[in-house]
C-alpha cells in the first residue's frame, strides 16, 4: 500500500511521541516533553503562516499572551472551567488577528516584521502594566485543568507530568493533522502559491489578501492555544509569555527545523527546548552556545536541519 | 512651557541614541539587505569597553577610541564570519543569524565583563545648564551634537569621497557596481565596520546618562529598528528623523500621559504610520516591478 506524505508524517510524529518516553530516565523528562509539545503546537501554526504562505511574524507571542491570560483570568472572573478560558482566548485571538491582519499583511518583508513585532510588544506592555488585573511583572497563578483527576477517574494512574505529556501529544497530533490537511487542500495550494509569487497567484485568481488573512488567523489561534496550554501546564503565567524573545524563539524553532514542514518545525521545537536544559551544565556559556547554534545552523543548513539531513540521507542511500 | 522644554530635551537625548542605532541599521541594510539585530550590541560594547578601560586607569579619550575600534572589529568579524557565508539566505534566516549573533555577543559580554551596571563620568562636567526654566546636562549636548555630526560626516563621506560613492553604488545595484570594478564584498565589510563604529560611538556618548550593562542591546536594537522603519528603511535622513521622533514621542508620553506606556506610544505611532505609508516616512517611492 502506498502511503501519502501526510500519513508518513503523522505516523513518524506519533511514533516519536510514543517512543520518546522509553529514553526518559525520570518523570521530570515528561515535563520537558510536554513543554516541547506546547512549543510544537505554536510552531505548527507558524508553519502555516510562514512555511505555507511565506509571511513573517515576530509578534505571535502576543497571541500566546492573550491565550495564556484568558486561561488564567476568565475562570477567576466568571467562575467557569479553565477549558472555557482557553477556548475564549482562542476566539479572542482569532478575532483580533482578523482585525489587525488586513492592514498588517499589506506590508512585506522587514516592514511586516516590525509591524508584527510592534503588536507583540504592545500586548506585552499591557499585560505588564495592568497589574490590578494581571498581577504585573510578577504574573499570576492559573487554575488547574484537572487532567490529573481525569486520569485517576479513568484509572490510568499517571502523575501530572505524564498525563500532560500524553495529553499534549494528542493535541499536537491533532494540530499537525489539521495543518497537513490544509497543505494538500485547494486552500493550502493557494496559500503556498503566495509563498512563491503573490503576483502570479493573483493573476491565477487567488484572492491574495484573503488567503494571507486566513493563514494569519489560523496561526494566531494555534499560538493562543499554545499560550493557554503553557499557562495551564505551569499553573502560572507572567507577561514574558508575550515577550519578544518568545516570538523569536518560536520563529527560530520553525526555521531551524525546516520551515516548510510540520515535522521539521516540531523537531526544531524539540531541539531548542531541550538544548537549554542540556546546556545548563555549562551555566554561563549557555547563551553563547545558543547564539552560536542559531548562527551555525542557518549558515550551513539554510533550509533547516531536517530537510538538509533528509537530503544527505537520500544522497547517501 | 518649561515643562514641555524639559521633556523635549530628554526626548532629543534618547532620540539621538535611537537615531545613531537606526543610522547603523541603514548603513548595513543599504550595503547588504541585512537588518542587523545585533546593532544594539555595538552600543553595549562601546559603553562597556570604555567603562572597563576607564576603571582600569586608561584616560577617558583613549578608552573611548579603543572601545569604538573594538566595536568596529566586532562588526567586521560579524560580517566575515556570519553574514557573508550566508549570502542569499532568506530574510528570516538572516534575522535568525543576527539575533543569534546578538545573543552570542550578550553571553560573551557577561563573561568578559560582568553582569553589573556601569558608567563613567560625563565628558564636560555634571552640572545641569538652565535654559528657560528647563535644565539639560552637558552630556545631552554631546549626545545630540554627536548624533548630528555623525550624520553630517556620513553624508559627506557617502556623497563626496570615492569610497563613499562606491558604498552607495553597491547599495543601489550590486551587480552594476561589480561591473564597474567595485569590490562589493569590501564595501559590505566596510559598511559593517562603519556601522559598528557608529554604534560604539553612540555607546560612548550615551553611557554617562543612560548607563550600560551587558544586556542593554536588545531593547536599543528594537527601538532603532522601529526608528529606521518609521523613517523608511534605507534612508539615512529617515533614520535620523525616525530616531528623534521616537525619542520625542516616548518622552512626551512619559511626561504628559503615563511613563508606563511610553514604549507603547512609540510602537502605536509606528503601526499607524506603516498602515498609512507602507514604506515609512522617507522610504523609496518605487513601484513594484513584476
Amino acid at each position: 500500500m502506498q502511503l501519502s506524505a501526510k500519513s508518513w508524517t503523522l505516523i513518524a510524529l506519533a511514533l516519536c511521541i510514543a517512543l520518546a518516553p522509553l529514553a526518559f530516565p525520570s518523570s521530570f523528562y515528561y515535563r520537558i516533553g510536554a513543554v516541547i509539545l506546547v512549543n510544537g503546537l505554536a510552531v505548527t501554526g507558524l508553519v502555516i503562516l510562514f512555511g505555507y504562505a511565506g509571511q513573517i511574524s515576530l509578534g505571535h507571542a502576543g497571541f500566546a499572551g492573550i491565550g495564556g491570560y484568558s486561561a488564567a483570568l476568565i475562570p477567576v472572573h466568571f467562575d467557569v472551567h479553565p477549558v472555557l478560558g482557553l477556548l475564549a482566548g482562542a476566539v479572542l485571538s482569532g478575532v483580533l488577528a482578523f482585525l489587525i491582519g488586513r492592514p498588517v499583511l499589506r506590508l512585506k518583508g522587514y516592514y511586516l516584521a516590525v509591524a508584527t513585532l510592534g503588536f507583540g510588544i504592545l500586548v506585552f506592555i499591557v499585560l505588564n502594566n495592568e497589574a490590578d488585573l494581571t498581577g504585573g511583572p510578577d504574573g499570576m497563578s492559573v487554575e488547574s485543568l484537572g487532567l490529573r483527576s481525569l486520569s485517576n477517574a479513568l484509572g490510568l494512574g499517571l502523575n501530572t507530568s505524564e498525563v500532560w505529556y500524553w495529553f499534549m501529544g494528542l493535541i499536537v497530533l491533532l494540530g499537525a493533522y489539521l495543518a497537513l490537511n490544509l497543505h494538500t487542500s485547494p486552500s493550502g495550494r493557494a496559500l503556498r502559491s503566495l509563498h512563491d509569487s503573490e503576483v502570479a497567484a493573483g493573476t491565477l485568481g487567488v484572492d491574495v489578501a484573503r488567503y494571507k488573512l486566513t493563514a494569519f488567523v489560523i496561526s494566531a489561534v494555534y499560538a493562543s492555544l499554545a499560550g493557554s496550554l503553557q499557562a495551564l501546564l505551569n499553573g502560572f503565567v507572567t507577561p514574558d509569555i508575550a515577550g519578544f524573545l518568545q516570538s523569536i524563539e518560536w520563529m527560530t524553532m520553525t526555521v531551524l527545523g525546516g520551515a516548510a514542514t510540520v515535522l521539521g518545525a516540531i523537531f526544531g521545537a524539540g531541539l531548542l527546548t531541550a538544548l537549554p536544559q542540556a546546556l545548563t551544565v555549562f551555566a554561563e556559556y549557555e547563551h553563547m552556545a545558543l547564539g552560536l547554534i542559531m548562527m551555525l545552523v542557518m549558515i550551513f543548513l539554510p533550509t533547516g536541519l531536517l530537510p538538509s539531513l533528509a537530503r544527505q540521507f537520500r544522497r547517501g542511500g | 512651557m518649561s515643562e514641555f522644554l524639559q521633556f523635549a530635551f530628554s526626548g532629543m537625548t534618547v532620540g539621538a541614541v535611537y537615531a545613531l542605532v537606526a543610522l547603523g541599521f541603514t548603513l548595513i541594510y543599504n550595503a547588504s539587505d541585512v537588518v542587523n539585530f545585533a546593532q544594539g550590541e555595538f552600543v553595549m560594547i562601546g559603553g562597556m569597553v570604555t567603562a572597563f578601560l576607564y576603571a582600569s586607569g586608561t584616560p577617558l579619550w583613549l578608552a573611548a577610541l579603543l572601545a569604538i575600534a573594538i566595536a568596529a572589529v566586532v562588526g567586521v568579524l560579524l560580517n566575515k564570519l556570519a553574514v557573508e557565508p550566508a549570502r542569499g539566505a532568506s530574510v528570516v534566516s538572516l534575522i535568525v543569524i543576527t539575533i543569534g549573533a546578538s545573543i552570542f555577543l550578550r553571553g560573551l559580554a557577561a563573561i568578559v565583563f560582568d553582569k553589573q551596571i556601569h558608567r563613567f563620568p560625563a565628558f564636560t562636567g555634571e552640572d545641569p545648564i538652565g535654559i528657560m526654566g528647563a535644565t539639560i546636562v552637558p552630556q545631552s549636548l554631546w549626545v545630540v551634537g554627536g548624533g548630528l555630526a555623525i550624520f553630517a560626516a556620513l553624508y559627506v563621506f557617502l556623497t563626496k569621497s570615492v569610497i563613499g560613492k562606491a558604498v552607495l553604488a553597491t547599495a543601489n545595484n550590486r551587480l552594476a557596481a561589480k561591473l564597474v570594478g567595485i569590490n562589493t564584498n569590501h564595501m559590505m565589510t566596510l559598511s559593517f565596520g562603519i556601522s559598528a563604529a557608529v554604534g560604539g560611538l553612540a555607546g560612548v556618548l550615551a553611557t554617562p546618562i543612560t548607563l550600560t550593562s551587558y544586556d542593554m542591546g536588545i531593547s536599543l536594537a528594537l527601538k532603532g529598528f522601529a526608528a529606521a522603519m518609521l523613517g523608511g528603511m534605507g534612508s539615512p535622513l529617515g533614520a535620523l528623523v525616525g530616531g528623534f521622533l521616537i525619542g520625542l514621542i516616548e518622552q512626551m508620553t512619559a511626561g504628559y500621559l503615563s511613563s508606563e506606556y511610553k514604549d507603547a506610544a512609540a510602537f502605536i505611532v509606528i503601526l499607524v504610520v506603516l498602515f498609512t505609508m507602507p514604506r515609512g516616512l522617507f522610504g523609496p517611492r518605487v513601484a513594484e516591478r513584476v
